[in-house]
């Protein structure tokens, strides 16, 4: 072991009982840790049918056709890692550390190994994950998809992704998180550090379709060099016990740019602490932070976090959230920091109901009551995913059209 | 044929509409001429059934069905189609999708976007940044889309250019006769519409075939429409108030 692993380990051992700033605890204890001995399938065709079920669920084509890319980590072992396109490389985080020594440099330098107890337990459990590359200069024209399912009652599945994009390379990667169908009680922990090269481009989109008693603490550290792009896209429509996550984007680079788009649906019962924070360090950077949220009954905070350390940064942050039912909690807090005087910091919030003069506008047309309420829904959701690739639209509208929001 | 037989609205405690009676027979076009706040978008908003606006007394007869007190989706299923002034933006709800919903899949958004030089609005969201030409022209196109019986526009002149006045006029004029040119036959086709006018630009494209003058909630008059708006323009809505008074003497 050298020094430095010898020092994160240290480092992770005193966090292991340190609970994190945001979120209710778990008690780790009671779960077990994810099976590691589950056997990889050649295809995600050849996954057994109710896993393949669960991948659709959650944007994920077991056919694979449109993608690049597979890889799916159940509990916690890899059961499927393909490749059908160049310009890249995927394998499993353990393996790319072993194959290249370079690669130490990035794991667990965008996320603190002693952040809790959450990023403790992950870097001591030899975490598997994805290790997705993209070589210099490289455009991978079709996403690459990867799935992190829970499979078996009370698992603690930890999982350690590492994205790069090499300069001048683009990459476009989806991500469904998720349970199999019968599992209930879970956590997943899931370390992402991700590195835009110079003038590199990183779309990231990630789906979480969990069940009702399911703890999420996702730790997400990204770093943009010059003239990179970074987007995020999170969706979140199911139930879910609780998630909290609060993703960091440092732009580092001139003329850097980052944008967060969350959608999130807060069913009964369910308590999602969602944060984006871009910490603008570097002259000329952007970025951007738009949120839509619904509450059906659980509470939804949306927390996002500018923060201006250059000159000539413009960065806005757009937060808006519905309240449907009498029984929901819905809770903004846009904070902008400003460290230098030549910046441009914007924000916009709202929470509030349905307004009652669209309702009527669209049943005016022929609509019944519920289905314009479902168009508002929506159309009120759309703004938060308008970047997604098309596809992955259809899919979401398909969930959301599914969902109780929205009927007709 | 389209009845409002006493009609008494209030929002809250405020009486909106006094004893409102009128009449729009198939196929025939009526223009409401009045003042600023005198309860002509009421009229319209409630024969819509929209907003707060509450019926007290009265009733609204669509072809002998009582709709008085029928949801707003169910009336424009039997027949109505309404043009507002100030349409409420749906962030995230694209024209194109409006259109497909309206015209219960049946009709080609981008054919009839095209109808009024509107391709380009259909990947935008209702109403949102949209001019007050953009929004008559999607207002309309949205009724067309969804083909009623009856019209009730409420100033489709306003905040129109000059250039677009022509555009919409027409469109408006299509609507309502179908492009049938013979009065006699419109009528056997049985489309009609009420339509309020400040500035009475719409009746250089429509022939208007009963006119209405309503002040401070209450319908003081009807007549020839041209003959009215000639009236109206000469002396004013004070003069039709003094007429109003004497008849009352």
């Amino acid at each position: 072991m050298s020094a430095s692993e010898d020092e994160l380990k240290k480092r992770a051992e005193s966090a292991l009982e340190k609970q994190a700033k945001l979120g209710e605890d778990f008690d780790l204890s009671k779960y077990d840790e994810g099976a590691r001995d589950i056997p990889q399938s050649s295809s995600l065709n050849e996954l057994s049918d109710d896993v393949q079920e669960t991948l659709l669920r959650c944007g994920v084509v077991p056919s694979e056709a449109g993608r690049v890319g597979s890889m799916v980590v159940l509990d916690n072992s890899v059961v499927a890692s393909t490749q059908t396109g160049k310009g890249f490389e995927l394998m499993d985080t353990r393996d790319a550390l072993k194959k290249y020594s370079w690669l130490k440099d990035y794991s667990w330098k965008a996320v603190e190994v002693d952040a809790d107890k959450y990023t403790a337990t992950t870097y001591l459990n030899d975490s598997p994950g994805y290790f997705i590359r993209a070589m210099p200069g490289h455009k991978v024209k079709m996403p690459i998809q990867t799935c992190l399912m829970v499979g078996r009652e009370r698992t603690a599945q930890t999982i350690h992704n590492v994205i790069i994009v090499e300069e001048g390379a683009s990459l476009e990667v989806v991500t469904g998180c998720t349970t199999k169908p019968g599992v209930e009680k879970a956590i997943h922990m899931g370390i992402s550090e991700f590195y835009v090269k110079k003038g590199g481009s990183l779309t990231f989109t990630m789906i979480h379709n969990w069940a009702e008693q399911v703890g999420v603490r996702p730790r997400t550290g990204i770093i943009v060099e010059e003239g990179g792009s970074f987007v995020n896209n999170y969706v979140i429509l199911k139930k879910v016990r609780s998630v909290q996550t609060y993703p960091t984007a440092r732009l580092v680079g001139k003329g850097a740019v980052g944008h967060f788009n969350t959608v999130a649906v807060a069913q009964p019962g369910a308590v999602l602490d969602l944060g984006s924070r871009v910490v603008l360090s570097a002259p000329e950077t952007k970025a951007e932070i738009i949120s839509r949220s619904i509450t059906t009954g659980g509470e939804v905070i949306n927390r996002g976090r500018l923060v201006g350390e250059a000159p000539d940064i413009k960065a806005h942050l757009e937060c808006r959230g519905l309240i449907l039912g009498n029984k929901g909690v819905n809770i903004a807090i846009p904070e902008l920091e400003a460290r230098v005087p030549d910046v441009e910091m914007t924000h916009e919030a709202s929470l509030g109901k349905i307004a009652r003069d669209q309702v009527e506008y669209i049943m005016s047309r022929g609509l019944a009551e519920d289905e314009a309420v479902g168009m508002i829904v929506r159309g009120f959701l759309e703004v938060g995913i308008r970047n997604i690739p098309e596809e992955l639209k259809a899919e979401i509208d398909a969930t959301i059209a599914q969902s109780d929001l929205a009927p007709g | 044929m389209l009845e409002i037989k006493n009609l008494t609205v209030q929002v809250g405690e405020r009486r909106v509409l006094n004893d409102v009676s009128m009449s729009v027979p198939s196929g025939a076009t009526c223009v409401l001429f009045g003042p600023n706040g005198s309860g002509k978008s009421t009229l319209l908003s409630t024969i819509m059934g929209l907003g707060s606006y509450k019926v007290v007394e009265g009733q609204i007869i669509l072809d002998g069905t009582d709709i008085t007190y029928m949801p707003i989706h169910e009336r424009a299923q039997l027949g109505i189609g309404l043009m507002s002034q100030r349409p409420p933006n749906l962030v995230g709800v694209q024209l194109r999708t409006m259109l497909k919903v309206t015209g219960h899949g049946k009709v080609d958004p981008a054919k009839l976007a095209g109808t009024l030089g509107m391709e380009r609005f259909l990947e935008r969201d209702v109403n949102v940044g949209f001019s007050g030409g953009e929004i008559k022209r999607s207002e309309l196109l949205q009724l067309a889309a969804q083909n009623p019986c009856i019209y009730l526009l409420d100033e489709p002149e306003s905040g129109v250019d000059l250039q677009s006045i022509e555009k919409v006029g027409t469109m408006i004029h299509e609507l309502i006769t179908g492009g049938i040119a013979c009065a006699g036959k419109r009528e056997r086709e049985g489309k009609s519409a009420l339509i309020i006018t400040h500035t009475g630009q719409i009746l250089d494209y429509i022939e208007a075939d009963r006119g209405y003058v309503m002040c401070d909630g209450t319908m003081y008059c009807s007549g020839n429409p041209r003959e009215l708006l000639r009236e109206i323009r000469t002396k004013g809505y004070e003069e039709c108030i003094q007429c109003r008074l004497v008849k009352m003497n």
